[in-house]
């Protein structure tokens, strides 16, 4: 748990986000009302590094949505950065990460990732720089001519990556990315994204199906329930900050493992839903 | 819910409707353009009133002309698609010949078939033109519909070592029955139009074109309430096809 | 999308194997014709009462090799001009006004098709009438649009190009309506995720990825140009294009009656070349997308 203000005797450091007693209900008063999220709070500090993991119809990409602004809260509130999570998204302080990569068939790779640039009205030159930044962070260097769809899908993922933190941003939210790659694959982008978060400091909300890539990832695990949507635990993996393929094969990560899939266990049981991945 | 889901989607419609012809009527009136011009809409409704009578009969004479040439179209059309199924070659050499046939306008062909086929005393030849047109675009979906199977369904069929006969009526047949049906919402609307030039261009002297021609040195309003009954025509062709095809599975191509 | 035979060889192969198929489809209609007009009766002839069986005089069916000849005669009220000659001419005339109808239609088509897509209520209000808009015969709205043109003062291919826009406005309409709402909905939210605004998203997102949806509609709006122009000369004569032609040929067709199927070639012709700088627009518009297989 991060120390509070006080204790440190620093200024006081905004959460990254800030979830607050937020309710997200669809079709409110009609016949297909849908309890998505019932008052869920959350925060994450700057540099976390938090999954959430649920059956499905528990909430957590309703929950990344909202955090997006992508959605608005039937009640409560959500503020990012310290900010209002639509003032977020008006200063653009997040980068996103869907499962399908989402890369414009029409544009070059390099000109993807320069999307966000150019819609912040970034010159041809500094777009430039920072698009051959990115790609070697993503270790794509020599792609930047390449369609998309002339690339692997993992490859794809990473283009997107590098997009969604083109513009630098404090915050990345990703909506199970690695979910349509193959096992193996989906294990070595793990790992690339570790080692670009480190890089750039990053703050990730992660949302996942897979209990072994949460915890291999993640910073907290945040277990949530469907019917309604809810977090029933959250889960500190103390792992270490520096994760390899050898963590992999430790003890304790196992036994984290075990935690996270006890817990969702007693959450499935509570609600009776279903749809967890143990790989 | 349902009642405003109905309300939504004919309000839009009426209130567009209701201020074109408001401003027709309009312009009309403040610029006092004479009917030989651009007649009025109201000008047009009375005309049509009055008329009504022998728009609706000429209206069944192109109609059923239509009707006929369609029906023979798709007849025709699918048998010589079910015989591409056997023969490949018949579609290789068939469809060019339909893309060029297409290329042709009706108002060009008409003339030229009138001429082979004078009979001014019969509505026949409009009907065989109409069933040229709807022929060629029948038949191109048609064998499309019954050669363009998934090779998945194919290698089904044969591990049941399914017979030619049998593929054909459970798997090339109902795939082809969508193509049929997109066919004939695209061929419908042709069908009257081409029955329509068909009549323009001669014979004998009954259908609506018959009646639009003759009325074009006048006033214009009585050649728009003709138009009125060509265009009910081609809308209701076009709306049974179209319901056809949405009974029948609905997706709907592009064609 | 699934097809029975699979596809051989590259681009350049296939359209060369399309060519020759259409060339042989071609030549096996000129061996039918020349049959049947062996075999069938000079006058027309009954089945059941009803005739319907086609003349094969000369007048009426000229000899293939005939009709290919009429191109290198001279044709007749135009000098020592030959008939591809003239035909040339006339079908550039015509190309032209297509052309201007085409690009006008398309204008429309799109600035509808944008318009809509960003008002429902626009879509549903306007578009049944659009619908109803292409079943009035052009025949019939041809006479009326050349008198307004009249009263107007605008010169003569004014018409032509204002009937060709009018059956090419829809297809073109329909498509792109169709594709500009057929973005993916991740990458709406990726935009929304930008706060992009609906024209941003549009120039950036919805327009090029309607693109694919656009090029069936383009297709048959290109031959719908050349068919509201030639309908055009057709019935309101004054403009000398392929339409024309064939007007002016079918009258003088006692003296020289392959020269009507002369004409009719050159604006088949013409409008299989219409189609066919769509299709070379489309190779380059779509030329860094990944390829549909049919």
């Amino acid at each position: 748990m991060t120390e509070t203000s006080e204790q440190t005797g620093q200024a006081p450091v905004d959460h990254a986000v800030e979830v607050v007693t937020a309710s997200m209900v669809f079709n409110e008063g009609g016949s297909a009302r849908v309890a998505a999220l019932d008052a869920v709070d959350l925060v994450v500090e700057p540099g976390d590094f938090v999954s959430l993991i649920g059956p499905s119809g528990c909430g957590k990409s309703t929950l990344l949505r909202l955090i997006a602004n992508l959605l608005d809260p039937t009640s409560g509130e959500v503020r990012v950065n310290g900010k209002s999570a639509a003032q977020a998204r008006l200063d653009q302080d997040y980068g996103m990460a869907f499962q399908k990569s989402g890369l414009f068939d029409w544009r070059t790779v390099a000109k993807n990732i320069e999307l966000p640039l150019e819609l912040k009205g970034w010159d041809k030159r500094r777009r430039a720089v920072r698009v051959s930044e990115m790609l070697e962070l993503v270790k794509l260097p020599d792609r930047g001519a390449n369609m998309p769809w002339e690339l692997s899908g993992g490859q794809q993922q990473r283009i997107a990556i590098a997009r969604a933190l083109a513009s630098h941003p404090p915050l990345l939210l990703m909506d199970e990315p690695f979910g349509a790659l193959d096992e193996m694959t989906r294990e070595h982008m793990q790992s690339e994204l570790l080692q670009i978060c480190a890089a750039t400091d990053t703050t990730v909300v992660f949302v996942t199906h897979s209990i072994p890539e949460a915890v291999y990832l993640s910073d907290r695990v945040v277990v949530m329930s469907a019917g309604p949507g809810r977090i029933t635990d959250t889960i500190d993996v103390d792992l270490g900050g520096a994760r390899d393929e050898e963590t992999r094969e430790d003890d304790a990560f196992y036994k984290k493992i075990t935690e996270v899939r006890e817990a969702l266990r007693g959450s499935e049981m509570a609600t009776g839903a279903r749809g967890i991945e143990d790989r | 819910m349902k009642t405003s889901g109905w309300i939504s989607s004919l309000v839009p419609p009426l209130a567009f409707g209701l201020a074109f012809l408001g401003v027709w009527e309009l312009i009309v009136a403040v610029f006092d353009i004479a009917p030989f011009t651009l007649p009025a809409p109201s000008a047009i409704w009375s005309a049509f009133i009055e008329r009504f009578d022998q728009v609706l009969e000429e209206t069944l004479v192109t109609g059923t002309n239509a009707l006929i040439g369609f029906v023979l179209g798709i007849v025709v059309g699918s048998l010589t698609g079910l015989l591409t199924v056997r023969f490949g070659v018949v579609e290789s050499l068939l469809t060019p010949l339909a893309v060029a046939v297409n290329a042709i306008p009706i108002v060009v062909i008409v003339p030229i078939l009138n001429n082979m086929l004078f009979g001014t005393t019969s509505q026949v030849p409009r009907r065989l033109m109409v069933m040229l047109i709807v022929y060629f675009v029948v038949f191109v979906n048609v064998s499309k519909g019954l050669r363009q199977v998934s090779p998945t369904h194919l290698e089904l069929m044969r591990s049941y070592a399914a017979t030619p006969t049998e593929i054909l009526y459970k798997v090339r047949v109902p795939n082809a029955m969508g193509y049929l049906f997109t066919a004939m919402r695209i061929a419908a609307p042709l069908a009257v139009i081409t029955a329509f030039v068909a009549e323009y261009f001669g014979g004998v002297q009954n259908g609506l074109a018959t009646g639009v021609r003759n009325s074009l040195n006048g006033s214009k309003d009585v050649t728009w309430a003709y138009v009125i009954g060509a265009s009910a025509l081609g809308l209701t062709f076009y709306l049974v096809s179209s319901g056809l095809e949405r009974l029948h599975g609905g997706k709907q191509t592009s064609g | 999308m699934s097809s029975g035979t699979a596809t051989r060889g590259g681009l350049v192969e296939r359209a060369a194997r399309r060519t020759v198929l259409f060339v042989a489809a071609l030549g096996l209609a000129a061996v039918a014709w020349e049959l049947y007009k062996a075999i069938g009766p000079e006058q027309g002839g009954d089945i059941f009462g009803w005739r319907i069986i086609p003349k094969t005089n000369d007048r009426v069916m000229p000899h293939v090799w005939e009709m290919l000849a009429e191109f290198g005669d001279p044709a007749i009220g135009s000098g020592d001009q030959k008939v591809w000659s003239v035909l040339l001419g006339y079908s550039w005339f015509t190309f032209r006004m297509a052309l201007a109808g085409l690009v006008v239609g398309t204008a429309i088509g799109v600035g509808l098709a944008v318009f809509m897509a960003r008002l429902r209520v626009v879509e549903r209000g306007l578009l049944p009438y659009l619908v109803i808009s292409q079943t009035i015969p052009l025949i019939a709205l041809a006479p009326q649009v050349t008198v307004i043109r009249g009263t107007l003062g605008l010169p003569q291919w004014t018409s032509a190009v204002a009937l060709a826009a009018f059956l090419s406005f829809f297809p073109i309409t329909v498509s792109t309506l169709r594709g500009l709402q057929s973005v993916p909905k991740a990458s709406l939210e990726l935009m929304d995720s930008y706060a992009a605004g609906w024209w941003t998203t549009l120039v950036k997102l919805r327009f090029p990825s309607a693109i694919p949806y656009m090029v069936p509609g383009l297709k048959l709006a290109a031959t719908a140009a050349v068919i509201g122009v030639i309908v055009t000369e057709i019935t309101l004569g004054g403009l000398r294009g392929v339409g024309f032609a064939t007007i002016d040929y079918s009258q003088k067709v006692t003296s020289q009656p392959a020269s009507v199927y002369a004409a009719v070639f050159a604006a088949a012709a013409l409008g299989l070349f219409m189609f066919g700088l769509v299709v070379l627009s489309e190779a380059f518009m779509m030329r860094n997308r990944p390829r549909e297989t049919t």
